[in-house]
């Protein structure tokens, strides 16, 4: 009988954190931006500047950590992480290697074969590297410090997962709590959380861990889980074939779905960690610890079961709506504005996510106020406008958040309620439809539906079709 | 009087009272370099135009009553390692020969506030790893009082140049001694200011841990009122203390009655020179003679320190110096294959001998596998020797004892042994181990007419005990004259 075997998966993220400024000086975070023009002497490594914490970072940092149930080291240093490249100006990374801030914690998943915890070995503060450009017509490469300095924090898991669907799990979790707490908008695409995945395989009942190897450049869920099956099959063919599994870091190639060698252990190199003697120590005192752990927001879980209690709305609602921090946000101050759950909840679960998959956005982008959400949802209760017209309107406040009242007004498009102008257009429909007319007389209901059609059309969409049709019929 | 003659704070007073200016006091001295510079070499870089516009520009001010400090329009050198905006900043290495800083250290921007005027930038030994200034890519540089002899170092630019008379005072910087020894060689005051006094932003590290800036200066109350111009907070620097002790002029007090002060028995050991000795204990005598409280003491651990010294030093250096790579300043090797070959070679054109040595040792005792055995027992070290002297000043005020093992050796005597030359920092590597603040003060020449130097050592945060002693010391020894 041919061997079973196990995939073992331990995940190294990184997330860029949402601070304005830099991890060790002032200098904006914000992407984009001329080339080095984010920069100054502290994160462009110029002789004689000195680092500076960040203490953003630091509550960033310990927030996850709680988030995630970990250890919170209240006594924790920064090291030095030697290595020369030129996008790392200083030659040095500053990180965390002996004293992490976080430690020893899990979360839970929940995946077609059931409920498990993850456990979180560490999570550790750093700093990002520049960028370098290589320029293949002056043959010479540029490099960019606008990303040099900004605030990471590496989230290292332990080899708790057993497939590619519990890693999405993790990762769809991870990113949940990070964006709950604002930390970070955690973009696999733009780099803004970027995942290691560290996998082995053994037969199934060993207890010994196999060679792992540590796979880089997995931009996109998919890639995650195509990385992951390929690997898996890759290694136990060299097992089966009686060759070893050699410890290596392998690249994955996202157009060809491919992996290869990058660096092997042999050439791993020697970072020569030690304490930086630039920094002081970051003591988290107890009164800033209960800070944080007072000021973390109700996380999505928390939500869904007051939701569930709060508000009549389908338990398929509430987990869509809360799968965004953002979406769960608009949704809240929406209804504490007017009210009316239901019918915010289906404007979120129907036109928001129709013009969101259409457009390719992510929901965290959506750039309407709750305000605007508000007043549209009380222009139709109030009947100023039917909802064919909202839906128009709707539309155009997801692309700009316009204020619905103001627009309404300004494009004429109030439901006409004077009566006298709509039985005008009434009377001169039935005069131009004899044959509808007739059909109605002689007892095909359905024919006002096209009386009700050709007037909605020549009042311009602004009637109520509900009058409109009762209009018909006392007219008929 | 001769204009070089006065101190800092005696020529300031008479630029604010009219009788010269500070353009007249600034080319007083560039006439002094003129004649000095060939043979001292005290400078790697002068810039005399850019001193007389700010020395003009500085009078202007001190007219208008807008400049009224103890040391406006007085004529300053910076050692090479703290960056100065504008002018060329180079560790006196090659590897930063075209270093121009985009912004002055701390340090310096507290001095030009003050209304003191740069002449230019002093040699040192490279990135200030060494004790003889012979170090340095351009040029030794020659003790004043004799110019077979070495000046000290690391900052012996600085020393030398006070010595000359080519300034009225200068920054120096204090890893192991490199403010204290050569002072001592030069008989110039100088002084080491507890850790995080004095804001490194802007010194150019070699151990993060060690480096503090500090004054080097003709007499004690020069030393004491360049460190109040010096001493600030800076939200900068992350080791930087605030402290609001730093009126150090009010310790300039002629007086020790009751001071208890002792003398470690491991100070006067073996290795000693025995003029050295005999100048230091006289000294003592000196200062019981006015009232102080002298006692000979044992402080352990005296041999550990320069090994602890030279690990974690090395550690540190070997991580501060990776960003002299050639990318993005300094010097950058002429022809090369790919980036690991400029690297390579960037690095080996541009650092000396004395410098490749350290990074090595750095790069060893951080290394997978030696680590726990060097670094981390090291470190474990310091916190002895840190217990040491918390001991030894819960009794004494101070610690009195000589600054180096001899006078000024002769050139070129030192750089054949490293280890001899090393062992020579034994006096004053503790007191950068431990954070502490120390001064060195003349007390004699040698049968060689070699200046020797005194040194006072306090705890943290007690630089006014030392000033007070050296105040003290200092009044006496010219009544003796």
């Amino acid at each position: 009988m041919a061997k079973q075997y196990e995939t073992v998966i331990g995940l190294e993220v990184h997330v860029e954190l949402a601070t304005k400024t830099k991890i060790f000086c002032g200098c904006s975070t914000a992407f984009g931006g001329a080339p080095n023009t984010h920069t100054c002497p502290v994160c462009t490594g110029m002789p004689g500047s000195l680092p500076v914490l960040n203490k953003q970072v630091v509550n960033y940092a310990v927030a996850v950590g709680l988030a995630m149930n970990c250890t919170i080291t209240q006594h924790c240093k920064f090291d030095r992480k030697n290595y020369f490249y030129p996008d790392n100006p200083q030659n040095y990374q500053i990180s965390q290697l002996y004293l992490p801030i976080c430690r020893n914690g899990y979360v839970n998943i929940e995946t077609s074969t059931g409920k498990k915890a993850v456990g979180i070995h560490e999570i550790h503060m750093e700093e990002d590297a520049g960028k370098l450009i290589h320029d293949e017509w002056e043959d010479c490469s540029l490099v960019d410090y606008n990303r040099s300095g900004v605030p990471l924090i590496e989230i290292v898991s332990k080899p708790d997962m057993r497939s590619a669907e519990e890693v999405i799990a993790y990762l769809e979790k991870l990113r949940m709590i990070v964006q709950y707490l604002g930390a970070s908008d955690c973009k696999l695409n733009e780099g803004s959380m970027r995942a290691d995945v560290n996998l082995s395989v053994r037969e199934i009942g060993t207890k010994a861990f196999g060679t792992r190897t540590e796979m880089k450049n997995l931009n996109s869920f998919r890639a995650i889980t195509h990385a992951i099956e390929g690997e898996r099959e890759r290694q136990i063919e060299l097992l089966e074939a009686g060759q070893q599994v050699v410890q290596e870091t392998r690249r994955w190639d996202d157009t060809k779905e491919y992996s290869y060698t990058m660096r092997s252990k042999e050439d791993a190199q020697d970072y020569r960690y030690f304490p930086d003697p630039d920094l002081v120590p970051v003591y988290i005192s107890d009164v800033w610890l209960e800070q944080i752990r007072n000021s973390q927001p109700e996380f999505r879980e928390e939500k869904m079961a007051r939701y569930k209690k709060e508000f009549d709305i389908p338990a398929y609602d509430i987990s869509i709506i809360t799968d965004s921090k953002h979406l769960a946000d608009l949704f809240e101050e929406t209804v504490a504005i007017c009210g009316q759950p239901k019918k915010v909840s289906n404007w979120l679960m129907g036109e928001t996510l129709r013009l969101l998959k259409e457009k390719n956005i992510d929901a965290q982008d959506i750039c309407f106020s709750p305000q605007n959400l508000a007043k549209l949802i009380t222009l139709v209760d109030s009947k100023v406008i039917n909802s064919t017209v909202a839906k128009e309107v709707f539309e155009v406040m997801f692309d700009k958040n316009i204020d619905p009242e103001k627009y309404v007004e300004e494009k004429g498009l109030k439901t006409v309620n004077d009566e006298r102008e709509l039985q005008k257009t009434i009377e001169d429909i039935i005069v131009a439809n004899p044959k509808s007319v007739e059909d109605y007389r002689n007892g095909k209901e359905k024919a006002i539906s096209f009386l009700v059609g050709q007037t909605m059309k020549a009042m311009k969409g602004k009637a109520d079709p509900n009058m409109v049709n009762k209009m018909l019929k006392e007219l008929l | 009087m001769n204009i070089l003659e006065y101190s800092a704070v005696e020529l300031s007073t008479i630029i604010k009272e009219g009788k010269i200016t500070a353009v007249e006091a600034m080319k007083a001295v560039i006439a002094q370099i003129d004649e000095k510079e060939s043979t001292i070499n005290a400078y790697v870089t002068i810039d005399k135009e850019r001193a007389l516009q700010a020395a003009t520009n500085v009078q202007k001010k001190i007219e208008k009553g807008e400049l009224t400090g103890a040391l406006a329009g007085v004529p300053v050198a910076i050692k090479d390692n703290m960056c100065t905006e504008g002018m060329l900043t180079t560790c006196s290495s090659k590897i930063l020969k075209n270093f121009i800083p985009t912004f002055s250290a701390e340090a310096v921007l507290n001095l030009e506030k003050a209304g003191v005027v740069i002449i230019g930038k002093t040699n040192m030994d490279e990135f200030a790893m060494g004790s003889t200034t012979e170090t340095s890519a351009y040029g030794i540089t020659r003790n004043p009082w004799n110019t077979d002899h070495v000046p000290g170092g690391s900052s012996g630019g600085s020393a030398a140049a006070v010595a000359a008379g080519e300034c009225l005072f200068a920054l120096g910087s204090d890893t192991g001694g490199s403010i204290r020894q050569p002072a001592s060689f030069c008989g110039v005051v100088g002084l080491k200011p507890t850790y995080g006094t004095v804001s490194r932003y802007g010194l150019i590290a070699y151990a993060s841990s060690f480096d503090q800036i500090g004054p080097l200066t003709k007499n004690v109350t020069d030393c004491a009122t360049v460190m109040e111009v010096l001493a600030s907070h800076d939200t900068k620097d992350s080791t930087s203390i605030k402290r609001d002790d730093t009126n150090f002029t009010a310790a300039l007090i002629d007086d020790v009655k009751g001071m208890k002060i002792g003398i470690p028995r491991d100070y006067l050991g073996e290795g000693l020179d025995i003029e050295v000795k005999n100048a230091v204990l006289t000294a003592a005598k000196k200062l019981a003679a006015r009232g102080a409280i002298i006692e000979e003491f044992d402080l352990s651990f005296v041999d550990y320190a320069i090994p602890t010294y030279y690990t974690i030093a090395a550690a540190e250096a070997s991580s501060n110096l990776e960003r002299f790579d050639g990318i993005k300043y300094g010097y950058r090797t002429k022809s090369f294959e790919k980036l690991h070959d400029m690297y390579k070679k960037t690095r080996s054109e541009g650092f000396g001998a004395e410098v490749k040595r350290r990074i090595m040792l750095g790069a060893f005792v951080l290394s997978s596998g030696y680590y726990d055995a060097y670094y981390l027992k090291a470190l474990k070290v310091k916190a002895m020797i840190k217990k040491v002297f918390d001991e030894a000043f819960a009794k004494y005020d101070l610690i009195l004892g000589p600054v180096a093992p001899t006078t000024a050796p002769k050139l070129g005597e030192s750089l054949a042994d490293p280890l001899k030359m090393y062992l020579g920092d034994i006096y004053t590597i503790s007191v950068n181990l431990v954070g502490l603040p120390g001064i060195s003060l003349p007390c004699g020449t040698d049968a060689k007419g070699l200046p020797i130097g005194l040194q006072f050592i306090a705890d943290r945060f007690q630089e006014k005990k030392l000033i007070q002693a050296a105040y003290t010391y200092e009044k006496q020894s010219k009544e003796g004259k």
